[in-house]
């Protein structure tokens, strides 16, 4: 790789949303003819930083330049212009014109002001066989697989003069020979001097393709690095940022007696269509599980396969040894299994009703529609619930959409324990809340599971998962790479199991 | 082996079938439902025809075109706007507006070549009011356009509350004309509508505005990531659905001879009826103007069967719809079949 | 005084009450009553008595748009319901016998509990859109009640059904009594029980709703059921009124103004929250916005241009950038969003 000049560069880069930073002072460049990876956790600044570049946001501070010479971007339309292109993880693209159209819509060639769909379509042809793909430009875009839908955007983005390509997330969907197709591609785009910015959460796929790796950690920037130069191990250390390499306290006390040998709930080869595979799952009464993994291991999909939420391609679950089909999450509710799901604001609180009629939403739902809960009762139940969460402010009729993170996160939550379940799958409980809320919620936690609910406790930050579980569930890529007792691991130990580059990755 | 290659082979010597059906769907899977329509259309011919003795004639063929002219015309309009995934509920309303209202100028005196431009440009108003609505107010296209209907059926009424005859030469040689060939016959009305058709078919398949219709209906935010110009061009379906409902009101005053404000009560059903039938897809992206021409000669011969029949005129509503219902489930079925693929 | 300014019946009410009082001034004898042989007449009573058939069908309409959908064949089966009624009582040797009206109320409400039924079906369980579902009922119909009165227009002399639609029950119109008593039952049982609060949960957020246990599916599907059972009821009242079955001119456009009442009332075409009351004073704006146009002088043919202006301005004023550009009108307005920042969410 020269050392050349670096072709995109990004000083100081701070973009505010409201009044907290996304990201300050981030530094990032791109140098031609390289494969640069942006890595960082949720909330670590990847995405806005990307909106900077590709003219979707503004830079507050910071600033933006392309070979040498300021670049000042008001739209994404500038970015194309200026040779940006991005290549989305939904295929921003038409599934219903052509191949050869959507290459090139909005740049047609034209004859006596009409488009020359021959020209368009030999053209086409043109471009993909330079990059050794053989697509029927004719063919409407819908009718092929999202690899190559995927392939497509790219010829169009190459299609104009780009001199940096983005792509987002380009592998989530594909398949090992697709992904082979892909990085065959991009190399061949190398070779042409483009520079390419590599998305992805796959740290197998990051180490094959890309010559560069830039960490963000809480939209501060941590370093630049080039693959050859730095370990997994130490990457994924630098993505997550945590100090202590061993937790000598946990607030987790051994558990005594009940609850040991026979599950609650029983999960083998649970298979969605969402990237959970093959998984087995045990949950014990009174006992916290925790699943570990990067972003994107599955660890959401996990949860939604066990509680009904995704519907399962494979697999069985079973309670006190029945079959259970889940075919709904009212059907798991009936059985006891309660969902709270990490997009609070779009699948938990009903944002026009209050907090009281949030509460009880989950209890009414089960009672039906003719027996409704009395007022003076509904009132008293979520009154008890308010004060035993610390819901603030404890304004009962109060719209839920107006309540912080944290406190809506609790209204869920007293809309699941209302229903008294007896398991409880928690995805992402604590995200964007303050430290105080966080204890409070991994503290009640504890104690639900003393009292002897189940729990299965999902978090991207591992001392939490740590300090709150019995057992830890490490995923890695859709699977369970491991299943082992709280005590017995640590950060580092459970970080070993999620950088370890795959050895069998060949079953997809 | 990738999974990648998906070329037709490059000299089609000697293809297998299955190669050339695959490479055949690939293209033009959006042309199935209108494959469809013309199969049914074929089929209710040859019903008809083993059961009456004596449909299949070229003078009842030429009524079809003859009596179904004005639906043609507003078909297209309304296939324009269907394919940006928007929906045109004032056409018939808007057809009512400007045949009494040009019936009206007419009668008043005003020579044809003046009294016909104004009142399409009256429709052409209603599509803007209505396209602006949408575009640039946001307003859901069903609400913004029931105004229009609205709008429209009582300025039909405010131009005359009875019906006015028309005793334009000029127009009435619009409809009583026949330009024969052996039996065959058509009448200006009939090229009129044809050359809409046409027009519009050309539109959609050759222009930019065309292509960018078909973009938006495909995918919205992308047409616009792709530098398109959305916002005009949703305007002008708007104003080119008026626009037909002008020119259809035109082609009704002169094939009933009177403008009717009575006129046009459920006919944006039987447009939007026709051109589903034809192989638009309601909810946007695809569609063909050609298509829809099916469609409502698929309307027409039903309607012809039922009253060969002597049953009720009702009865054509009825088929036609639970036809619609047939295709709208089909659609259904299919997206939700491509979902659980995903 | 601000609390009474914010509730969101506030405006609807004020509207109708500005329209009353300027009708009031315009002509002194709109708000008089008469007392005669036990009955009340004026102007205020017949817009009481007309509005009959609109409130129960945008009755229905504001249940089936909470649910986040629409109902456009309410006319047509309005249209149906006349029909059936009408043929059974014309086809009968007693048209006055109660018990024959008696049965061809039950069948045609019968009949319009199907339509509704068959609506919800196409919309609930086989997820077609709303608009789409219903259109198909919207355009066959009227064929259909064409069918039932074999193209005719069925005209009968019963004064058991003509006493639906112009009889007296204590001193007011019977039809606004049966109209005003729907509405209180429904009402009654949308907030007694749990319908309610659970059919703004599935038009808020139905997959939140999901995943709380909320029984959507059965949900959305009475919704249409109701609303076509209602729209039965206004097609009755409306052929008692004119004694006939007019396939083709019964509930001619009434979708449209169901609609404008459920907006006019403050209730929000994307669902969620609704309100019964503010569909009440939707329907009654328009029915008085209907009376003042007739008084007039202006023909009731032409009447719907003064209503698409109504729309007009009802849909600017929800507009967002209507709403955008009165904010950038008055400087000192605060964000009223500051209170729940935008989901920033950077997650990748």
């Amino acid at each position: 790789m020269d050392q050349a000049q670096p072709l995109l560069e990004v000083t100081g880069a701070t973009v505010y949303f409201g009044a907290d930073a996304a990201i300050e002072g981030v530094d990032f460049r791109m140098f031609p003819g390289e494969v640069h990876s942006l890595m960082g956790e949720n909330g670590a600044g990847k995405s806005t930083l990307i909106k900077a570049i590709t003219g979707v946001l503004h830079l507050d501070h910071g600033s933006l330049t392309l070979d040498g010479a300021p670049l000042r971007l008001h739209s994404p339309v500038d970015a194309l212009h200026a040779g940006i292109s991005t290549v989305y993880q939904e295929i921003e693209l038409l599934p219903n014109v052509s191949v050869a159209e959507n290459i090139f819509l909005g740049r047609e060639p034209r004859r006596a002001g009409l488009i020359d769909a021959k020209e368009m379509r030999r053209r086409a042809h043109a471009v993909l066989a330079d990059l050794g793909l053989t697509i029927d430009p004719a063919s409407l875009l819908g009718s092929h697989s999202v690899a190559v839908q995927q392939l497509v955007a790219i010829a169009r983005a190459i299609s104009t003069e780009v001199r940096v390509l983005v792509l987002d997330e380009p592998t989530s969907s594909l398949d090992v020979d697709e992904v082979a197709e892909l990085f065959r591609v991009i190399r061949e785009l190398k070779q042409r001097g483009v520079a390419i910015l590599f998305v992805s959460h796959f740290l197998d796929q990051v180490y094959e393709i890309c010559d560069r790796v830039t960490v963000l950690r809480d939209g501060k920037f941590v370093g630049e690095y080039l693959t050859r130069e730095l370990l997994r191990i130490d990457l994924v250390h630098k993505m997550l940022g945590h100090k202590e390499t061993e937790l000598k306290t946990r607030s987790r006390a051994p558990a005594s007696g009940s609850g040991g040998d026979d599950p609650f709930l029983t999960a083998r080869g649970l298979t969605t269509g969402k990237g959970i595979r093959d998984a087995d799952v045990d949950v014990f009464e009174g006992r916290v599980l925790g699943v570990a993994g990067l972003l994107g291991s599955g660890r959401t999909e996990l949860a939604r396969a066990v509680t009904g939420v995704d519907h399962l391609h494979a697999g069985v679950i079973m309670i006190a040894g029945t079959d259970q089909a889940f075919t709904s999450p009212r059907r798991a509710l009936t059985k006891g299994v309660a969902y709270s799901s990490e997009n609070r604001r779009t699948e938990g609180i009903v944002a026009e009703l209050s907090v009281l009629e949030n509460i009880v939403l989950a209890v009414q739902a089960d009672r039906g529609i003719w027996h409704r809960m009395k007022p003076a009762r509904q009132r008293e139940l979520a009154q008890s619930w308010v004060e035993a969460l610390g819901i603030r402010p404890a304004d009962l009729d109060r719209q839920a959409g107006t309540l912080s993170g944290g406190n809506q996160q609790k209204v869920l939550l007293a809309r699941l324990l209302a229903l008294a379940p007896r398991l409880l799958v928690l995805d992402e409980p604590t995200r964007g809340i303050d430290i105080g809320a966080k204890v409070e919620i991994q503290n009640l936690v504890s104690e639900l599971a003393d009292n002897g609910l189940s729990v299965i406790f999902i978090s991207a930050e591992l001392e939490e998962v740590l300090r709150v579980s019995d057992r830890v569930a490490v995923l890695r890529d859709g699977h369970i790479v491991d299943t082992l007792p709280a005590a017995e691991v640590t950060v580092d130990s459970v970080l070993a199991l999620v950088a370890r580059a795959g050895t069998d990755e060949g079953d997809e | 082996m990738t999974t990648i290659d998906v070329s037709p082979p490059p000299t089609p010597t000697r293809d297998s079938l299955a190669t050339r059906y695959h490479t055949f769907m690939s293209r033009h899977a959006s042309l199935m439902p209108t494959f469809a329509a013309i199969a049914i259309l074929i089929a209710i011919f040859i019903g008809a025809q083993i059961y009456f003795g004596n449909f299949v004639t070229p003078r009842n063929i030429s009524a079809l075109l003859l009596d179904n002219a004005y639906l043609l015309i507003l078909a297209v309009g309304m296939t324009f706007v269907i394919v940006t995934g928007g929906i045109d509920l004032s056409v018939g309303s808007v057809m009512a507006f400007t045949g009494i209202w040009l019936a009206k100028l007419l009668a008043g005196g005003t020579s044809a070549l003046i009294a016909i431009p104004t009142i399409v440009l009256g429709g052409a108003l209603i599509g803007l009011l209505i396209g602006v609505l949408v575009q640039y107010f946001d307003v859901q296209p069903f609400i913004a356009s029931l105004a229009g209907l609205f709008l429209a059926r009582g300025l039909a009424y405010v131009v005359s509350l009875a019906s006015i005859k028309v005793e334009n030469e000029a127009v009435l040689w619009l409809q009583s004309t026949r330009f024969k060939l052996g039996d065959w016959y058509i009448t200006p009305t009939g090229i009129l509508a044809l050359l809409v058709v046409a027009v519009g078919a050309f539109v959609m398949q050759f222009t930019r505005f065309g292509r960018t219709i078909y973009a938006i209906g495909g995918n919205e935010n992308s047409a616009r990531l792709m530098g398109l110009n959305i916002a005009r061009t949703k305007v002008a379906v708007y104003v080119i659905s008026g626009v037909c409902a002008g020119l259809a009101g035109l082609v009704l005053t002169a094939y009933s001879g009177a403008g009717y404000p009575r006129n046009g009560i459920g006919t944006e059903l039987d447009a939007i009826a026709a051109v589903v039938i034809g192989g638009t897809v309601l909810t946007g992206g695809r569609g063909y103007v050609l298509g829809s021409m099916v469609g409502v000669f698929v309307y027409g011969t039903i309607n012809t069967v039922i009253s060969f029949m002597g049953a009720e005129q009702s009865w054509t509503r009825i088929i036609v719809g639970l036809l619609l219902l047939v295709f709208i489930v089909v659609q259904r079925a299919i997206v939700a079949r491509a979902e659980r693929r995903r | 005084m601000r609390n009474l300014v914010k509730h969101r019946l506030f405006w609807p009410t004020t509207a109708l009450l500005a329209l009353i009082a300027i009708n009031a001034i315009a002509r002194h004898s709109f708000i008089k009553i008469t007392l005669r042989d036990g009955e009340l007449y004026g102007a205020l009573i017949d817009i009481l008595r007309n509005s009959a058939p609109l409130m129960l069908v945008a009755l229905g309409m504001t249940i089936v748009i909470a649910t986040r959908g629409i109902d456009l064949s309410v006319g047509a089966v309005m249209a149906v319901s006349g029909a059936v009624a009408l043929q059974i009582i014309a086809g009968s040797d007693e048209p006055d016998n109660l018990g024959v009206v008696a049965v061809a109320v039950a069948a045609a409400l019968a009949v319009s509990l199907v339509l509704g039924a068959w609506n919800g079906l196409l919309v609930a369980v086989l997820g077609i859109q709303p608009i789409i579902a219903t259109l198909v009922l919207m355009l066959a119909g009227r064929g259909v009640a064409l069918l039932i009165t074999d193209g005719f227009i069925t005209t009968v002399n019963s004064e058991p059904y003509e006493f639906i639609a112009t009889g007296y029950l204590i001193f007011l119109p019977f039809a606004f009594l049966l109209a005003m008593a729907i509405v209180g039952v429904v009402a009654f049982v949308e907030r007694r029980s749990a319908l309610g609060v659970l059919t703004e949960a599935v038009g808020i957020n139905p997959e939140a709703s999901r995943l709380a246990g909320v029984r959507s599916r059965g949900i959305i599907w009475g919704a249409y059921m109701v609303s076509g059972l209602l729209a039965g009821v206004a097609g009755i009242i409306y052929s008692a009124n004119i004694k006939a079955a007019d396939a083709n001119a019964a509930g001619q456009l009434i979708e449209l103004y169901a609609i404008l009442a459920v907006v006019l009332g403050g209730n929000s075409l994307m669902g969620g929250k609704f309100s019964i009351a503010g569909t009440v004073i939707g329907v009654l704006f328009i029915q008085t916005l209907d009376s003042t146009i007739l008084f007039l002088g202006v023909p009731s043919a032409q009447s719907p241009v003064f209503f698409a202006l109504v729309v007009v301005i009802v849909v600017l004023i929800q507009s967002p950038r209507v709403h955008r550009w009165a904010r950038n009108l008055s400087p000192s307005s605060r964000s009223r969003d500051a209170g729940t920042p935008r989901d920033v969410e950077v997650a990748a």
